[in-house]
């Protein structure tokens, strides 16, 4: 068993919330780069250059790329073999979280009660933490900032087997097509497929934290992967939602055995700042 | 994509009139910023005939909540919101309180582009996302009212050069629905 004390889990969280904050991942400032190379709508090109100039900004004066610091949504990985010394792992990832969020100036953005009271719980506390047990005395702490603009434009669908691939396909493309302007374009479109309703959710956000453009590695998914790409950048929705060739980045899917009588799919759309962040323990 | 105005705040109709869909626009001046909170506590003033806690006559509303600012700064990060959000209450501040601009990221809905037309009010589309890069334009911010709301207060921003699209102008013309427009 090895133990791994609790603010030493405070600590990697806390800076783990200023880089995802500030540093745009290497494989999304490559894709955007790739797509202003491609782009073209000089409309598009004025605003790829902008959010490029933007993230390099960000990332020298250590400012938040987006205003948006987002919900924390955190995928922990953590060993059988680890206990967390000095209290839960639940705690611990929140307690970073505010301390981050906090001292590197990011917005707080988390209500209370969401019907009600809506008041600002003011360190952007509850983190959303999902927790997986693995084989081994490691602890992997992925965070994936989510804004709330890009996670509004959200579906989810649970289709009988019979609308099959052609089904899923005109699914998907609509719900990036009605997006429009919305989720700040252009996007990683994350698709769930398969399993229950509250599991295809959890594949859709899932798939959008596998590196940029790396295909399914099942030729049948990653196939249906570049066919979504295709007729989504066909869309003419475009940078910004005002018209061009890149409305997504990348299309990314994950799936999971269903029940014989369910297809359930799922979309979570990623804005353009798609940040995320990972520390192992 | 040739046309790029100076506008300076606040906004007379014949100013309105100029900024057709399309145009870039280079934003100096006093503007609000004001989220879904904010917007509801604006509405509720109106609809029981109290005066609002600023003037927005010939003035915008910015869809932002920034983040905070580091000591020395002027503000932090401060890019556009999704702003169909605040379609339920903008033709009320368009018809009661004067505004004449919405800046935004997103389309709007069909009743707000009529209360456009019939109240001359322009909507401007900010880089979604380039919050840093906007930031820069941002010379002076204050708190004005619901200091409570957090990031989701009214501030007072002075800015200067702010870099815009006319995504919807006060003709209807609307960028979104045809992005081929020049």
């Amino acid at each position: 068993m090895r133990i791994i004390q609790f603010n030493d889990i405070v600590n990697a969280v806390a800076t783990l919330c200023l880089k995802a904050a500030y540093d745009l991942p290497p494989d999304v400032m490559g894709g955007m780069k790739d797509a202003r190379a491609r782009e073209r709508s000089e409309r598009g090109c004025a605003f790829l250059d902008q959010c490029i100039e933007n993230a390099n900004i960000a990332a020298a004066e250590r400012m938040p790329i987006c205003q948006d610091t987002g919900f924390a949504v955190y995928f922990i990985e953590m060993g059988e073999d680890v206990r967390v010394g000095g209290g839960s792992i639940y705690d611990a990832v929140n307690a970073g979280t505010a301390r981050g969020y906090t001292e590197g100036y990011l917005r707080k953005s988390i209500v209370t009660d969401p019907l009600f009271k809506r008041r600002n719980t003011g360190d952007n506390t509850p983190a959303v933490i999902h927790l997986e047990l693995v084989p081994g005395d490691r602890l992997s702490i992925l965070l994936a900032p989510k804004g709330g603009g890009s996670e509004n434009m959200s579906a989810l669908k649970m289709f009988p087997p019979s609308a099959g691939r052609e089904g899923v396909v005109e699914f998907v493309v609509d719900a990036v097509t009605r997006a429009g302007g919305n989720p700040c374009p252009p996007t990683i479109v994350g698709v769930g497929i398969g399993g229950t309703f509250e599991k295809v959710a959890y594949l859709a956000k899932k798939a959008l934290l596998r590196p940029l453009g790396q295909p399914h590695p099942e030729e049948l998914y990653a196939a249906l992967e570049r066919e979504l790409l295709e007729k989504i950048n066909a869309s003419n929705v475009g940078p910004q939602g005002l018209g061009g060739d890149t409305t997504a980045l990348a299309v990314h899917i994950e799936y999971f055995p269903c029940h014989i009588a369910s297809l359930p799919v799922a979309v979570n759309l990623n804005c353009h700042a798609a940040r995320h962040d990972r520390v192992v323990l | 994509m040739s046309k790029v105005l100076n506008i300076r705040m606040p906004l007379s109709d014949a100013a309105v009139e100029t900024m057709t869909a399309g145009t870039q626009v280079l934003l100096s001046g006093v503007i609000y910023t004001a989220r879904d909170a904010a917007h509801k506590r604006l509405c509720e003033l109106i609809a029981r005939g109290e005066k609002l806690p600023f003037d927005l006559n010939g003035g915008a509303l910015y869809f932002v909540g920034p983040s905070p600012a580091r000591p020395g700064r002027v503000i932090g990060s401060a890019g556009p919101t999704t702003s169909y959000r605040m379609d339920a209450y903008s033709p009320t501040l368009m018809e009661h309180a004067g505004l004449k601009a919405m800046i935004g990221k997103g389309n709007r809905s069909r009743a707000v582009v009529d209360a456009m037309i019939r109240y001359k009010c322009v909507y401007l589309a900010a880089a979604g996302g380039a919050a840093a890069l906007i930031a820069k334009c941002i010379t002076a911010c204050e708190v004005v009212c619901y200091e409570d709301l957090g990031p989701e207060a009214v501030h007072r921003l002075e800015v200067k050069d702010l870099p815009l699209i006319v995504a919807i102008d006060c003709h209807g013309r609307n960028l979104y629905e045809n992005p081929e427009i020049q």
